[in-house]
């Protein structure tokens, strides 16, 4: 359909603000956070209330013109790049939280509030929204719901879809849904709720978000394990689980990774061993004060060269907010950064990670490590520069090679960061043929037309 | 300066360009962003659209052109940035390609332009003189008049705006007090030589900061040089386009410091110190002073670090207690990295309870002249500011650099916030003096 019907529709609703069409703003909503996928949108629409959103979206489903949602653009599958000529419907402006109700432990809002925004106010009302995405200071918790992120506390407290208690959504053809609640039991009908945690854009649009609250811990440690050897650190994950203690932290960096958060924070990490744990407990202040002393005679005995112990909650929070930059830290080495999302059984981790190091060898490409391991989640990340095709294609065979293994060792290609356009063509090789034509038929229920989000996890 | 027919940012070394892999960790540190929720107002977006510039997919325009304008050059962008994006040297090439090119020309912004950056900035003694003139329109009457009149609001492009942030012009400047009072206070065995940049508006307007900063370090055993021949850093130059006049400025002043014979080269203005420290990077290229501007940048300290570094000595003596807080100016927190140092030097203040403010380094809309070309966001940044300042409830607020200074103590006014702003080493010099009443 001709783009100028189109946005003579849209204007019609949405003020001239919201509806962007210069070349400067489609060039600027081309991309997301991940490397070398863009398309050039054909126009970019900012609703600033959920009815907009469903007119946005019945004007599209009319004309079948292509629609991806988007929140602040981190996400690292390409899911939020749109499709040629199609519109970037932004949901940055629906950013109220509508409601806290501690009675309930419950916090509603709309999709474009950032993460760290949910976590400041529910902390202020002494209560906890644990999922910590990487990018939590920018992304917005839609974006964490359709992606169904997770963070550096998921070995105990779970992921997104662990505090989603009820959506509303937008569906293709402009029809609001809301499905779940604030009850914490409600078996009334399928759980549709779900259907839409990791959708990533495709089933429709999320407008707003019953959360679940927790608590807050009222003490935490965190603890920095030294190692000269990779596999060690791996082993020690592996230890402290097998001895039924699950701290809320197990992150790993390994050396090229910690060279580069260090060189950006310059808060003293150790740049001379090959991988660093950091580890973190919560909880009661008693038995916080004994899981981290068990954990660090694991992490000894598991070979660390030497355990440090964060003198304050403060330090331990720089130690935290540090390990955040770890993937946006790597591009001082090289201008294009490829980030895998592999994640395994915990007890194939040591495997994994060897694996890595050695594709890495194997194809002569640079690779920095870092991850939620105590989520058997890796990030190896290719360093690489896109405008050198050679070395590309030999990136693309490594990391064919790692999505591969960790098929293998029964782990999936991404455990958190979602399929998008990315990994699309590795998804038929975890799935099978049922599960892919049961995701497709899911698709055509929900969306027949095909404007959500198409070519996007799946052709 | 694009003799193979490039524009800026193609001519950019591409890894500069290339350095941004979009993460959007800068995003919720940027002003403009935060205001408008547009990604061609964030840094990533305003990179991106650099970078497609650079690779011939868009071309610049004046939507491009307004986009860097409205752009604080604030730097919080590069600060929050965990993959060392130099946005310092992206934003001069930017503006200064919008420059080339004219995009936003107008007969009213080219005469005020020519006006300031070609004339005005381009010599200080110009400067003196239109100073001097200021102040006799100051203390007249005349300015009273003026603006009742309301003759400022037909003035063009926001330039009526510009008067009540005019500030107000000093008797004497800098080099009549060094050379009438201060120079003879020199310590006779003096441990550090070092010189100092008077600045511009701080020259004529807070040439007591000067004063202060000159006592300051007599105090700590440093005899201070005041080279005649410096001229103003180049700063706002740079920072508008005006790549060339920037370059001229630098050479002079490397000219006229010799700082290969310093232990320092002191500044005691954010903005400034964050330009002449990249002198280095402005003469890359200049076969000449390459090397020279190399150890300049090697030399410059802003006077609060310099104090720091020196492990400043604390005043004795007893003041009544007062309750103060800190504003970081951008080009002091965000170009040079210097945080701690100022909150150091407050903190030696005997009397001085330092209260932190809430969002301290968030841009108070000063930002070189961009309150003046862009009067709505400033204000809004500044009204931001002042709120903060009225919770601490403290009656000083410290900042070191003159264009805050202005724009907080109008802020103050707007606001009803009643502040005094001074820079921390007027603080520490105070101080000084009190230990033997009578010395200055
Ligand atoms: C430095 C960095 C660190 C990161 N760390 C982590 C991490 O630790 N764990 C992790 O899981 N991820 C991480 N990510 C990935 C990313 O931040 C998350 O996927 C995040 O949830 C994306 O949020 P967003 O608002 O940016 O969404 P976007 O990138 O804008 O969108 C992501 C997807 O969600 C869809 N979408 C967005 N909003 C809606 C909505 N309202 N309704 C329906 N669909 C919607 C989009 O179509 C797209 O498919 C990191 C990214 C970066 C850059
Ligand atoms: S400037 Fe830095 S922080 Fe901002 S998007 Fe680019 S790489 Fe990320
Ligand atoms: S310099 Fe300041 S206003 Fe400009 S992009 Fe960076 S943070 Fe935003």
């Amino acid at each position: 359909m001709d783009n100028l019907a189109l946005i003579k529709g849209l204007a019609s609703f949405l003020r001239e603000d919201q509806l962007l069409t210069s070349d400067e703003d489609l060039s600027v909503y081309a991309f997301d956070g991940t490397a070398m996928l863009h398309n050039r949108p054909a126009c970019v629409v900012l609703p600033e209330r959920g009815e907009e959103v469903a007119q946005i979206l019945a004007l599209c489903n009319k004309k079948a013109v292509p629609v991806v949602a988007r929140g602040s653009g981190t996400g690292l599958a390409g899911g939020a790049v749109p499709s040629e000529g199609g519109v970037v419907l932004c949901l940055v402006r629906l950013n109220k939280i509508i409601e806290l109700d501690a009675a309930n432990l419950v916090m509603v809002c709309e999709p474009g509030v950032l993460t760290q925004k949910v976590a400041d106010e529910a902390l202020a009302a002494g209560l906890f929204y644990p999922p910590d995405p990487g990018s939590i200071k920018i992304s917005t918790i839609g974006g964490n719901v359709a992606n169904n992120s997770g963070g550096l506390r998921g070995l105990k407290y779970g992921v997104t879809r662990d505090y989603v208690m009820g959506l509303e959504v937008v569906l293709a053809d402009g029809q609001i849904l809301e499905t779940g609640n604030k009850c914490v039991k409600d078996v009334a009908g399928f759980a549709l709720k779900d259907l839409f945690i990791g959708s990533e854009g495709m089933l429709g649009v999320i407008t707003k978000v019953i959360l679940k609250l927790v608590p807050a811990p009222a003490s935490k440690k965190t603890l920095l394990g030294l190692y000269d050897d990779m596999t060690q650190a791996a082993e020690t994950v592996s230890a402290i689980i097998e001895n039924k203690i699950i701290p809320c932290t197990l992150e790993f960096l390994d050396r090229t990774t910690i060279e580069c958060v260090e060189s950006y924070a310059k808060i003293g990490l150790p740049t001379d061993c090959e991988a660093v744990l950091l580890m973190e407990v919560d909880g009661h202040p008693a038995e916080v004060d004994e899981q981290a002393a068990q954990i660090e005679k694991i992490a000894r005995q598991g070979g660390a060269r030497e355990v440090r112990l964060a003198a304050t909650v403060e330090e331990g929070l720089r130690l935290a907010s540090a390990r955040r930059t770890a993937f946006s830290a790597l591009a001082r080495l090289a201008p294009t950064v490829v980030l895998e999302d592999v994640t395994v059984p915990r007890s194939e981790l040591a495997r994994m990670v060897a694996y890595v190091q050695g594709v890495g060898e194997r194809h002569q490409v640079k690779v920095g490590t870092f991850g939620h391991m105590g989520d058997g989640n890796l990030h190896p990340t290719f360093l690489c520069d896109e405008r050198n095709k050679e070395e590309m294609a030999r990136v693309e065979k490594a990391m064919e090679e790692v999505f591969s293994f960790a098929v293998e060792l029964g782990g999936t290609i991404t455990g958190e960061h979602g399929v998008g356009l990315a990994k699309k063509s590795f998804l038929p090789k975890q799935l099978g043929p049922v599960g892919m034509d049961v995701l497709k038929r899911v698709k055509i229920a929900f969306d027949p037309v095909g404007i959500l989000n198409p070519g996007n996890m799946f052709d | 300066m694009n003799d193979n027919g490039l524009n800026l940012l193609e001519n950019l070394d591409y890894s500069v360009v290339q350095q941004c892999m979009h993460c959007g960790m800068c995003l919720p540190a940027c002003p403009t962003y935060d205001a408008t929720l547009l990604e061609r107002s964030s840094p990533r977006g305003r990179i991106a659209m650099m970078r497609a510039i650079a690779d011939g997919d868009l071309q610049a325009s004046k939507v491009f052109a307004e986009e860097m304008y409205f752009c604080l050059g604030c730097l919080a962008c590069q600060t929050a940035c965990p993959a060392g994006v130099d946005y310092a040297t992206l934003f001069e090439n930017a503006r200064a390609e919008v420059e080339r090119q004219g995009l936003l020309n107008s007969p009213v912004r080219d005469f005020v332009r020519r006006w300031t950056l070609g004339w005005l900035f381009a010599k200080r003694s110009r400067l003196h003189r239109l100073g001097r003139s200021l102040r006799f329109f100051q203390r007249s009457g005349l300015q009273t008049l003026v603006r009742k009149s309301g003759l400022l609001r037909l003035m063009p492009w926001g330039l009526g705006a510009l008067e009540p942030l005019t500030p107000e012009i000093n008797e004497r400047f800098t080099d009549q007090l060094y050379r009438q009072d201060l120079k003879k206070k020199n310590p006779s065995a003096a441990k550090y030589q070092v010189a100092l940049l008077a600045g511009c508006i701080q020259d004529i307007a807070f040439a007591e900061v000067n004063a202060d900063t000159i006592c300051a370090l007599q105090h700590n055993h440093c005899e201070v040089l005041l080279p005649e021949a410096q001229e103003c850093c180049g700063s706002l130059h740079g920072h508008n386009g005006e790549l060339d006049t920037a370059k001229r400025l630098a050479r002079i002043n490397i000219d006229a410091f010799n700082a290969e014979d310093l232990d320092a080269v002191i500044v005691n203005s954010g903005g400034c110190g964050s330009h002449i420290k990249h002198y280095e990077h402005l003469l890359a290229d200049d076969a000449e002073y390459a090397e020279r501007a190399k150890e300049w940048s090697r030399k410059v300290r802003d006077i609060h670090e310099f104090l720091v570094e020196i492990e400043l000595r604390t005043p004795e003596c007893k003041l009544p207690a007062q309750q103060v807080t800190y504003h970081e100016s951008c080009h002091l927190k965000h170009g040079q990295k210097v945080s701690d140092a100022p909150r150091e030097v407050l903190r030696a203040v005997p009397g001085l309870q330092l209260i932190e403010l809430t969002e301290a380094d968030w841009c108070c809309g000063s930002a070189g002249i961009y309150n003046i070309t862009q009067p709505e966001m400033s204000m809004q940044l500044l009204d931001r500011k002042m709120s903060h300042v009225r919770a601490t409830g403290a009656k000083i607020v410290a900042t070191g650099n003159p264009g805050c200074a202005i724009q907080i103590a109008h802020g103050g006014q707007r606001a009803d916030v009643p502040v005094q702003v001074v820079h921390p080493v007027s603080l520490l010099a105070a101080a000084y003096r009190a230990e033997k009443q009578g010395e200055s």
